[in-house]
């Protein structure tokens, strides 16, 4: 940190600053994949989606699509020249097009390439296919009716011994959640633009979070070696891990097409498609056990979660396993066994969605706190405190990492004085007593979310900063920029490491030209990685700075300084520019290549056991909420949140990531809902029926701060701390304190197990239960 | 025009968009595309319109909006704002400093919806500001900034300061230069189409071409183009004629033409039927109420149909023409079947009548959906009653949602017809609405669920008449 005698750059570390493409994005300029100028004789192509959920291709008619308008051809699995196939963890499970056999309503089956996207989607529609239909399992609970096997393999994490707890616990109850999935629903939908170029060469403009991913598997559909493939990405319009796996299709289809034709070729679904052939956050059907005491400490736990996967693995297994990861939230489980079951539906294949299966365990701990709060009679908040992580003996997961940095409980606390949580419950208890139609809720729950890859080799990251001998430095790294300001937070780290106002610094898109073998931006740790791999260069380029200023001006490295546009060399001072200039005429090279991986992490998952995240970072909110228990409509009247992002590289974005995740975790567990009839088609696929939340729906009183004492444990990048997902979770606040407002109906007697989303329809049904005193 | 720039066009077909013509033509690509729709607002642009008081710049979706549809009309685009001085204007400096973009993608969506607000309201209370935006979706910043930003925009320039606000003049003089009142018609080998002239023309017109579609604010045909891909041809657009925007009042009631707007229609809601307000601002989205029609609400014959429970329960006659031949019927005869209406071929729907209503009747109207804005109801519920001594005299209990087109439960009805107004009657009109209603389960609500909500509404009903009627109350906040 600077103190305040030497002078200040403009847009350090630490400071708000505005997303780099802010006025970019409010005059219209700021280009996605969709906007880039089309060179003359660009084609289109349009996916042919199957109409029924699981059955065998009987016949196929492809005479009116290749007759119509302007379409030069279509595209099978017979047109692709290298592997059908863009599973991102190499089971070959994921076709491309399906061959012989569908197995979810809504698979892609062929392609076809014209002259218009408007002809390209006509012909496709135009296509006669026949199927010989077989049975489907779209859920859960047929799945399992069914005998359907896993998509892959399943995890158990154990400690203790859960049998032995829960037998001998004085109170135990057992209950089962269905959790909802969530379709990602990024604005700007699925889209590639493939160029070809000369050899094996194609370049592809893809929205995606994973760069590198789509270039290994374009490389690998067209049976070409990587260094054939560029993938360019400078923005997305959303991502949210819609954009981790799923544009591995669009971008393959579109460079087989461009291959093919020697053309360049756009690939753009529609939202209806978009939303029909892409996976989405998983859906869950949990089944916890719970051993407690008289004052409602956790003994044991065992609990039990199934997750509708779709037809084929994608990243089912890591989602499933950060579901059990998450299953204690912040609480101790002194015997514990879980166990995921990932079960093949025939549904598309869900993916990553922001909290990456997280939240879909972290709400079980939540549901078992709810249970035995309201078989207590007491606050659900009591009974958290009783059982947060720490003390003696008190501090070890179900996967056998010890929490060290643990700062729930000064959160908790600090929220719960300012929010004033009690007297507010107290009153809202009272309201509750004199009101009849209208009821209301109030709860206050913490989050603690684990930050690493669980994949463990995910969590390295490369940059290439270039320094021009006018001073002016290029920036490029590894992750890519979705709306959540990691370039803004990067060029941030670069300012200032070089002292020079963040202005001078050069964003560009990430290219897998420029850095080689990145990771997915997932899992939060866009700017973990990538603010480490962009100092890193930074200190390359530096070094060589001082040793050249040492030996060019006499000076003692020490007095070698980096300050505000300046550089301070003993005596004499010299402009950045001015200084570069004399360094490039001595010949420094001024450009790095920069590398970081996150060190001591390491998992075993066939044991169980090991250190699978570098840290935890943590949050609370308090959510209060009112019912109509005539209709089951409500309203979020007001929620507090206290989160924990570190030592926060940008408060302003890191607010922004808080605010946007709360909102999202709460349309998640409230009015988004996926449907799909009897048929196995789903029905919610646009957002005329599928409702996100709107400015509307978010609470009027909406108190958002960062806990500004906070700072990592870990020497990440300025002691800051991973803020994508973690917030996300605090939506669950809702969830619960729309489950209080109707168990005031059945005078807290009963906990009301309130299924998500908790629609209207499911407010209403869940008040009922407890007028009429059902289970 | 297209923002300073005049365009005539000749090779335009019946069902090319606004937002493809813009962004494919015309190469303007700030207006994106999120739903094709009209749902998300990413392709929201202005649309500048002589209306009764003058030019008026009014929000749309591009995406469902047809070219066609545009002649005579100011499109105002993103690329076309712009501060002195080549600085950002108001509405965009707000945004950045407020961080209220993110990935950006729906932002230039944003913009503009905020600029309509802001050129009719400077200093908009939230509810304001939450009512312009319910056409808009945003998945990344959770809002909060954007409603900041929306109330910051004046601290950074006023609206007489705008390039909109200063050329008024100078706009409205153009669009009535080219307000001739002449008829359009543009034809080629698949696609023909017209702008009838008046509603002389348009009756003419479609008594030559009976199966002709007839557009008026393309919120439910522009979704048969983007979605279904159909073709409309021939089409006639009728958005352009004055004579269906007219709202008459006299000492019966309402009558008005069957191009009047939602927006149109909201001061008039405010002032006759206030029990209405709430309701009316929430069909749509504000894109959608500024493009869709009472007229095409009712034409249209959705099973749900926000207004016409409502206009049911009004009483509301409507009047069908066909060349100079007028008939007028009960809306509620209108609706015969599922995609089945009483409109004859040739026929189109002219203007409707709302009667006033009784200053002792009651009436309510109450929309249920999953989410509380810019959703299609899963059930909506109209109700009129009228009372002598406590008894009732007349009822009016009608649904949408509940069956295959808008309908009156009738056994409810019967059951509270003559008797006394008090809750075990209601109680038995609840039950007799399972001979009424077989709902049926879809994505926005089950059977069992319509039914439940249903009858709870009448409840609701009859505690609104005794005073009682509580109901979640929006948080107020400075």
């Amino acid at each position: 940190m600077s103190s305040k005698s030497t002078p200040s750059i403009a847009g350090r570390v630490g400071t708000s600053q505005p997303h780099d493409s802010g006025s970019k994005h409010v005059t219209g300029q700021a280009i996605y994949v969709d906007d880039i100028s089309e060179p003359i004789g660009t084609l289109h192509a349009y996916l042919g989606l199957s109409q029924v959920a699981h059955g065998e291709i009987a016949a196929v008619d492809f005479s009116a699509t290749l007759a119509s308008a302007g379409v030069l051809g279509v595209l099978t699995a017979n047109d692709i020249p290298g592997h059908n196939d863009v599973s991102p963890t190499g089971k070959l499970d994921d076709p491309i097009f399906a061959v012989d056999k569908v197995e979810f309503y809504g698979q892609p089956v062929f392609a076809v390439v014209a002259e218009t996207r408007d002809q390209a989607r006509r012909a496709a529609h135009a296509a006669k296919i026949t199927y010989r239909e077989l049975p489907h399992a779209i859920d859960v609970e047929t799945a399992l009716a069914a005998n359907y096997p896993n998509v892959t393999e399943p995890l158990t994490l154990k400690r203790g011994d859960a049998d032995a707890g829960l037998k001998n616990a004085p109170h135990s109850l057992t209950g089962r959640m269905e959790v909802g999935g969530q379709d990602h629903f990024y604005l700007e939908g699925h889209i590639a633009f493939a160029l070809p170029g000369e050899d094996d060469d194609v370049t592809v403009h893809s929205s995606t979070q994973h760069p590198s991913e789509v270039q290994h598997m374009v490389a690998h559909v067209l049976g070409v070696p990587s260094n054939a493939v560029t993938i360019l990405a400078r923005r997305m319009g959303g991502g949210f891990g819609g954009k981790e796996t799923q544009p591995n299709l669009f971008a393959a289809v579109a460079a087989v097409a461009a291959k093919k034709y020697n053309r360049a070729v756009k690939i753009r679904p529609d939202r209806d498609d978009d939303m029909i052939a892409t996976g989405k956050r998983h859906d869950f059907v949990n089944s916890y056990e719970v051993g407690y005491d008289d004052d409602g400490r956790i003994l044991a736990v065992r609990g039990n979660f199934a997750a509708r996967c779709g037809f084929s693995a994608d990243l089912s297994g890591p989602v499933t396993d950060r579901a059990l990861f998450h299953a204690d939230n912040c609480y101790f489980y002194p015997d514990v066994e879980l166990q995921s079951q990932p079960l093949k539906t025939n549904t598309v294949s869900n993916t990553a969605f922001r909290g990456f299966g997280g939240p879909q365990g972290l709400i079980i701990a939540e549901r078992i706190v709810e249970e035995i709060a309201y078989a207590l009679n007491k606050d659900p908040l009591e009974i958290r405190r009783l059982n947060f992580y720490g003390g003696e003996g008190r501090d070890i997961t179900p996967y056998h990492q010890t929490v060290r940095d643990n700062i729930i409980e000064r959160l908790v606390d600090e929220l719960e004085t300012s929010s004033d949580y009690q007297n507010r419950r107290r009153a809202i208890i009272e309201f509750n007593q004199n009101n009849s139609i209208i009821r209301k809720g109030i709860a206050l729950m913490p989050v603690k979310f684990g930050i690493s890859f669980t994949a463990t080799w995910y969590n390295q990251a490369g940059a290439l900063v270039h320094v021009y001998n006018d001073g002016s430095i290029h920036l490029n790294h590894g992750g890519t920029e979705m709306g959540q300001g990691l370039n803004t937070k990067v060029a941030q780290v670069v300012a200032d490491e070089f002292q020079v106002d963040l202005e001078h610094i050069k964003i560009t898109a990430t290219a897998t030209d420029k850095v080689a073998n990145t990771s997915a931006t997932a899992a939060s740790s866009g700017s973990d990685l990538n603010g480490m791999a962009a100092a890193n260069a930074c200190f390359q380029i530096k070094d060589r700075l001082i040793s050249f200023a040492v030996e060019e001006y006499g000076v003692d490295p020490a007095d070698v300084l980096f300050s505000a546009n300046t550089v301070v060399l003993g005596e004499r001072t010299l402009s950045f520019p001015e200084f570069i200039k004399a360094a490039y005429m001595a010949r420094v090279q001024l450009s790095a290549a920069g590398f970081y991986k996150t060190p001591d992490i390491h998992w075993d998952r066939e044991k169980g056991t090991g250190q699978p995240f570098y840290y935890f970072a943590y949050g609370a909110a308090v959510s209060e909420v009112s019912i109509d228990t005539l209709t089951g409509e409500y309203q979020v009247d007001r929620t507090d949140i206290l989160h924990d992002v570190g030592r926060s590289l940008n408060p302003a974005l890191d607010k922004g990531q808080v605010e946007g995740a709360f909102i999202q975790g709460m349309g998640w567990l409230t009015t988004e809902e996926l449907w799909w009839d009897e048929k196995g088609q789903l029905r919610t696929h646009a957002p005329s029926t599928y409702k996100i939340p709107l400015a509307s729906d978010r609470p009027r009183i909406f108190n958002v701060e960062l806990a500004d004492w906070s700072e990592n444990a870990r020497p990440t990048i300025r002691r800051s701390k991973a803020v994508g997902e973690p917030p996300f979770m605090l939506g669950v606040s809702v969830l619960e304190a729309l489950s209080m407002a109707v168990a005031s109906v059945g005078n807290y007697a009963t906990c009301p197990r309130l299924d998500s989303p908790a629609t209207p329809e499911r407010v209403l049904f869940a008040v009922e239960r407890m007028r009429t005193g059902e289970q | 025009m297209l923002n300073d720039q005049e365009v005539t066009l000749y090779d335009v077909t019946s069902s090319d968009t606004l937002l493809d013509y813009l962004r494919l033509d015309q190469r303007l690509r700030g207006t994106k595309e999120g739903c094709a729709e009209g749902d998300c607002g990413a392709c929201t642009v202005l649309i500048g319109r002589l209306g009764q008081n003058g030019l008026i710049y009014e929000s749309v979706n591009a995406c469902i909006r047809f070219v066609a549809s545009l002649d005579g009309c100011h499109v105002v685009t993103v690329e076309h704002l712009r501060g002195r001085d080549g600085r950002l204007h108001p509405v965009q400096q707000a945004l950045v400093d407020e961080h209220g973009s993110q990935c950006g993608f729906c932002t230039p969506g944003f913009v503009m919806s905020l600029y309509g607000l802001w050129m009719r309201s400077a200093h908009p209370a939230v509810e304001e500001v939450e009512q312009a935006l319910q056409g808009n979706l945003c998945r990344c910043t959770g809002y909060e900034p954007i409603i900041k930003a929306a109330h910051a925009i004046s601290s950074h320039g006023s609206p007489e300061m705008d390039v909109l606000v200063e050329e008024r003049k100078r706009m409205t003089g153009i669009l009535t230069s080219w307000d001739d009142e002449t008829g359009v018609e543009i034809k080629s080998d698949t696609d023909h189409f017209f702008l009838p002239a008046n509603v002389d023309d348009l009756s003419h017109l479609l008594q030559q071409y009976p199966k002709a579609t007839i557009v008026a604010g393309s919120t439910d045909v522009g979704l048969w183009v983007t979605k279904f891909m159909r073709a409309i041809t021939p089409a006639v657009f009728i958005g352009n004629l004055k004579q269906l925007h007219r709202i008459d009042t006299d000492a019966d009631g309402i009558t008005l033409g069957a191009g009047v707007t939602y927006s149109d229609f909201t001061e008039v809601v405010a002032k006759y039927f206030p029990q209405m307000n709430e309701f009316w601002s929430r069909i749509g989205g504000e894109q959608v109420r500024n493009m869709g029609t009472i007229g095409g609400n009712i034409a249209n014959g959705s099973p749900i149909g926000d207004t016409p429970p409502a206009l049911i329960a009004l009483g509301a006659t409507i009047t069908v023409r066909r060349a100079a031949d007028r008939r007028s019927l009960p809306l509620q005869d209108y609706f015969i079947a599922y995609g089945e209406q009483d409109r004859k071929p040739g026929e189109f729907l002219e203007s409707i009548h709302i009667p006033f209503l009784d200053p002792d009747d009651h009436f309510a109207v109450h929309k249920i959906s999953k989410r509380r804005d810019e959703d299609i109801s899963s059930v909506c519920g109209s109700f009129r009653i009228s009372l002598q001594s406590n008894t009732v005299t007349s009822v009016v209990l009608a649904f949408g949602g509940m069956a295959a087109t808008p309908k009156r439960a009738a056994a409810a009805e019967s059951a509270l017809i003559g008797q006394a107004w008090n809750e075990s009657a209601v109680d038995k009109a609840v039950a007799a609405m399972a001979e009424d209603f077989q709902p049926i389960s879809d994505m926005r609500a089950s059977a069992s669920y319509r039914a439940l909500v249903a009858g709870n509404l009448l409840k609701r009903f009859y505690r609104e008449t005794i005073g009682e009627s509580p109901r979640i109350q929006r948080i107020q906040v400075a």
